[in-house]
């Protein structure tokens, strides 16, 4: 199911073009803006709940899984040096499987972990929400990494596409439609949180057991669906 | 031996038709897959090597389905037409993860190296590459595996007259080891010299198939339009409808011009200067008027 030279391969393009500097660039901020308000304001629960939730959670999350997601197999499909895997003994869910557990693990390792050393700086893990929220991004990045990956598949523009709904539907359109929150990533993330927390801090729309099984729905059927798109791509020619 | 089979596929992209029920067989050496920009070669090519579902119809590799059957390519080598290939690698590691794929190591990787003498360049980065450097380290990654199918769309696209050459030996050698070589190519010379067995795809259909001589004399033996314009056009149509190398001439007089049909081109050729010169006419122009790849090709397919 996994296959090292993919895994190489992937994470190579990955983390070797400009993406790097993207997926770079809002850990730093996070920490930058960390800093700042325990520099300024000293260490308050609410206040580091809010940072964590509203930006790292609902912001950074969602666009380094975007970047990570689509960047394992878009560009290759895009300017066809996909072919090179395709053209392989290899079956394509393998392929699959293997840019999901990339992903996976850079999202991780570029949301995660800012997540933690942020809520450190914040409030040094007062209430457990620094550990809390760091769940909620293990979480989020699984989730969010199968479904960017099979965006990935579907349109050239899956960086748009990818964007608009971390932002415009888990931020924007999330806040304002009760039922939207039901089906958010963010969402269910959080609900998982909250168990981690125990208090009143970190909040949820959705319940435990729902947001659970609408995370493993969503991972496993985009990761499946992927590979379906994988196997069904066709690299028609310039004609 | 290994024979790769086309039967009666077509491929139709909404409603244009991009192949039209093709059939054909192609084996051991080296074919070449003419026809002109558009013809339908890449899709063709595609479905060959099992990047297309063909719409009806089927290709088998010796039997064995290509669509849907990643095995196949345990088989198959394939020199795609784009450019791109992991840039950000050099040109050894690119090779080496064309090997592990196939489940092979560092030393299927060297050897498929060395055959397009590409190791002095193997440790640069791949976007470092003149396009003729690429296009040997996409034939190395084709040939890692030792493949009896070997399918290259537009190989020597873009390439110098020396990478040409060089190109063309290896695929040479690849045939006369054996094995299936087939390439495709909108320039008639190309195939002509490394083809020894052509198949002619014009506007999605099979138009013409076999020996390149048989083929090429087609294409000579066409009747050729000239447009002919001289010092005194009457007494030039007068004197050249005499010989049978022309089929029929037209005066043109608003043009100012002849139109004329040969239909045995060596001779009107070494014809139409003797017959102005013993008549005292003056030739300002000869002009073939349809010498379009294009039209060489919808000749062959009404042949």
């Amino acid at each position: 199911m996994y296959d090292p030279t993919v895994a190489r391969l992937t994470y190579r393009g990955l983390l070797g073009r400009r993406r790097a500097l993207i997926l770079g660039a809002l850990p730093v901020l996070l920490v930058v803006i960390s800093l700042a308000v325990r520099g300024f304001g000293g260490a308050d629960d609410q206040v580091a709940a809010d940072v964590l939730g509203g930006f790292a959670l609902a912001t950074m999350v969602p666009i380094i899984g975007v970047i990570a997601g689509t960047g394992a197999i878009g560009p290759e499909i895009d300017d066809g040096s996909v072919v090179y895997l395709l053209s392989k003994p290899v079956k394509r869910p393998t392929i699959i499987f293997t840019k999901l557990i990339v992903a996976i693990a850079v999202t991780m390792v570029f949301s995660a972990v800012p997540t933690l050393v942020a809520g450190l700086i914040l409030n040094g893990n007062g209430q457990q929400i620094a550990v809390a929220y760091t769940v909620a991004a293990l979480v989020a990045s699984i989730a969010y990494a199968a479904l960017f990956l099979l965006l990935g598949t579907v349109t050239r523009h899956a960086v748009v596409f990818g964007l608009v709904y971390a932002l415009v539907w888990e931020a924007l359109f999330g806040s304002l439609v009760s039922g939207a929150r039901t089906l958010s990533v963010q969402q269910w993330a959080l609900a998982v949180a909250q168990k981690v927390a125990g208090g009143d801090l970190v909040t949820s729309d959705v319940g435990l057991p729902t947001a659970v099984v609408l995370l493993a729905a969503v991972t496993a059927g985009a990761t499946w669906y992927a590979g379906q798109r994988l196997r069904r791509l066709t690299l028609a020619g310039e004609e | 031996m290994t024979e790769l089979s086309i039967d009666h596929v077509s491929r139709w992209f909404g409603n244009v038709v991009a192949v039209n029920d093709i059939t054909m067989t192609i084996g051991p050496g080296v074919t070449g897959l003419l026809g002109p920009n558009g013809a339908g070669k890449s899709t063709l090519i595609n479905m060959m090597g099992g990047f297309l579902a063909p719409s009806t119809g089927t290709v088998t590799l010796d039997g064995r389905p290509v669509w849907g059957n990643e095995q196949i390519y345990r088989h198959i080598g394939i020199v795609p037409e784009r450019e791109a290939m992991y840039d950000f690698l050099t040109g050894r590691e690119f090779v080496l993860a064309n090997a592990e794929l196939h489940g092979l190591d560092e030393k299927a990787a060297r050897e498929a190296l060395a055959t397009v003498e590409m190791e002095y360049a193997q440790d640069r980065k791949v976007s470092t590459y003149s396009k003729g450097m690429r296009q040997r380290v996409k034939m190395a990654s084709a040939l890692v595996h030792d493949p009896s199918l070997l399918l290259l769309d537009e190989p020597f696209n873009g390439m110098d007259p020396r990478q040409r050459m060089q190109l063309m030996d290896l695929l040479r050698r690849m045939g006369d080891e054996g094995r299936t070589v087939l390439f495709s190519s909108h320039i008639l010379e190309e195939v002509e010299q490394l083809a020894s067995h052509i198949e002619v795809i014009v506007a999605g259909r099979h138009a013409a198939s076999g020996d390149f001589r048989r083929i090429r004399r087609l294409m000579t033996d066409r009747p050729h339009r000239y447009l002919v314009r001289s010092s005194d056009d009457r007494a030039l149509a007068a004197a050249l409808i005499a010989d049978p190398s022309t089929a029929g001439i037209e005066v043109d007089v608003a043009e100012g011009a002849l139109h004329i049909q040969a239909v045995d081109f060596g001779r009107f050729t070494a014809l139409l200067p003797r017959v102005a010169r013993d008549h005292g006419i003056r030739l300002l122009t000869v002009s073939p008027s349809d010498e379009s790849l294009e039209s060489v090709f919808s000749y062959l397919v009404a042949a």
